[in-house]
C-alpha cells in the first residue's frame, strides 16, 4: 500500500513538472505578445530593453514588479497575458507606494503604461487581472 | 499591428482614468517589500543611464574612455567585475559612434568571456559587433550589447556560475556611475545630476551579493566591493526633487573611482 502511495505521488509530481514545462511556453507566448504592444513605441523613438518579466496573474490579484529609473528618459511598461485573462491593467507607482498619472493602453488581455519620471529611483510597475481567469503575463519595457 | 493613432486616443481616456485614480491608489509598504526584484528587469542597463544623461545636453563621451585594461586577470570574481565594465565601455563607445574603439570593445568582450569559458555563444554577437560597427548602425548595436549582457548572464547560469552575474552587472553599474558623474562633473547641469539618485538600486545589488555563496563572498576584491557598496549608497541617497549639487556629484565619482581602481588592479590574494 505505502509503495503504491509513493508511485502516485511521484506520477502526480511528474504531472506537475509537465504542467509547468507547458506554462514556460505560454509565457514565451505572453512574452512575444508583449513585444507586439511595445513594438509600437518604436515607432516614436523607444528602445525595447532586452529583458523581461514573466509569471502568473490570478483574479483580482496583482504582481508588483520593481524597477528602477531615470529622471530624462521616458518610458513605455508594456504587459500581456495569456488568453484565460481577459483584462489586464498596468499601474505604475513611486517609491513611496503613490500611484503615479500614466498615459495608458488597454486591449483586453494586452496593456500598457507610460510616463516621464521627475525624479530617479525605484518605482513599481503593478500588473492586475480585472477579469478573467488564472494565466501566465509577461512585462517588458522601452525607453527614449 | 497597433497603430499609434489608436493609441493617441486611448492613452488618452487611460490619461484620464490615471488621473482620476491618483488620489486614492497608494499601495501599503509591506505589498512593496514583497515585489519582484530581478536583475533582468530591475536593474537598468548602461544605455538606459546614458539616454538619460544625454537629454539636457551633449555629452563629451569619447572624452570618457579609458585605457586598454589587462586581459590577464586569474581570479574570475575579477574577470567578471571587468567584464560588467567592459560592457559598459562598449555602450560608451556607441554613444561616441566611434565604430573602431566599438570593435575593440567587443573583441575584449569575447577575450574575456573566453577567460570564463562562456564565450561559446557570444562569437557570433562579435561579429555582429564588427558588422554593424562598420556599417554604424548605432540603434543596432545598441541592443546588440544588451542581448551580448544577457547572453553572458544565461551562458553563466547555465555553466552553474550564477553567483558571478551579480558581479558583471555590479561592474557595469560601477564603470557606468563613473563615466555619468565624472561628465557631470566636466559641464554640470542640475537635470543631469539627478540621474545619481539610486539608493534603491544600489540596495538591490547589495543584497543580490549578500546571497552569493559564502566562498566566493569572502574573497578579499568581493568582499571591498560590498563594504564600499554601503558608503556609495549613502553618497547616491538625494532627497526626492532635489539635484546634488557639484560638490556631492565630485564625491560620488572619487567613491566609485576607487571601486573601479580596485577592479581594475587589485592584485589577487594567494
Amino acid at each position: 500500500m505505502k509503495n503504491y502511495l509513493q508511485i502516485l505521488f511521484w506520477i502526480f509530481a511528474l504531472a506537475a513538472s509537465v504542467c509547468a514545462r507547458a506554462e514556460t511556453d505560454s509565457e514565451v507566448q505572453a512574452r512575444k505578445a508583449a513585444l507586439d504592444v511595445a513594438g509600437a513605441f518604436t515607432n516614436d523613438g523607444f528602445k525595447v530593453r532586452d529583458g523581461h518579466w514573466c509569471g502568473t496573474i490570478k483574479p483580482h490579484d496583482h504582481t508588483l514588479i520593481a524597477v528602477n529609473l531615470y529622471a530624462g528618459n521616458q518610458y513605455w511598461f508594456s504587459a500581456s497575458a495569456t488568453e484565460t485573462a481577459k483584462k489586464i491593467a498596468v499601474t505604475v507607482y513611486d517609491e513611496d507606494g503613490k500611484r503615479i498619472t500614466t498615459e495608458g493602453y488597454n486591449a483586453g488581455e494586452k496593456a500598457a503604461a507610460g510616463f516621464a519620471p521627475a525624479n530617479s529611483g525605484q518605482y513599481f510597475v503593478s500588473i492586475d487581472l480585472i477579469d478573467g481567469q488564472e494565466g501566465s503575463f509577461c512585462l517588458v519595457y522601452s525607453y527614449k | 499591428m497597433i497603430r499609434l493613432t489608436r493609441f493617441g486616443a486611448i492613452g488618452l481616456m487611460g490619461a484620464i482614468f490615471a488621473a482620476a485614480g491618483a488620489e486614492t491608489g497608494r499601495l501599503p509598504a509591506d505589498q512593496l517589500a514583497k515585489a519582484v526584484r530581478s536583475d533582468s528587469i530591475s536593474i537598468p542597463t548602461p544605455g538606459e543611464l546614458f539616454a538619460a544623461l544625454e537629454k539636457p545636453g551633449k555629452t563629451n563621451w569619447s572624452g570618457q574612455y579609458r585605457g586598454p585594461m589587462p586581459m590577464t586577470y586569474r581570479d574570475r570574481a575579477q574577470i567578471a567585475l571587468n567584464l560588467g565594465g567592459l560592457i559598459a565601455d562598449g555602450f560608451i563607445a556607441v554613444e561616441a559612434k566611434d565604430s573602431q574603439q566599438v570593435k575593440n570593445i567587443g573583441s575584449d568582450i569575447i577575450k574575456l568571456s573566453k577567460a570564463l569559458g562562456v564565450s561559446e555563444n557570444l562569437l557570433s554577437r562579435g561579429n555582429s559587433i564588427n558588422e554593424f560597427a562598420e556599417s554604424n548602425e548605432w540603434d543596432t548595436l545598441q541592443e546588440e550589447l544588451e542581448a551580448t549582457q544577457n547572453e553572458v548572464k544565461s551562458s553563466m547560469q547555465s555553466h552553474s556560475d550564477q553567483d558571478l552575474i551579480i558581479l558583471v552587472t555590479l561592474g557595469g553599474w560601477i564603470r557606468g556611475t563613473q563615466v555619468v558623474s565624472a561628465a557631470i562633473m566636466q559641464n554640470y547641469d542640475e537635470r543631469s545630476a539627478k540621474v545619481l539618485r539610486q539608493p534603491a538600486l544600489v540596495r538591490l545589488i547589495q543584497s543580490k551579493i549578500d546571497n552569493i555563496s559564502p566562498g566566493l563572498r569572502s574573497e578579499p576584491l568581493v568582499k571591498d566591493m560590498s563594504d564600499q557598496l554601503a558608503g556609495i549608497e549613502k553618497l547616491v541617497s538625494f532627497p526626492l526633487g532635489k539635484a546634488p549639487s557639484l560638490d556631492e556629484v565630485r564625491k560620488v565619482n572619487e567613491a566609485v573611482g576607487k571601486v573601479m581602481d580596485e577592479i581594475e588592479n587589485k592584485a589577487p590574494v594567494k
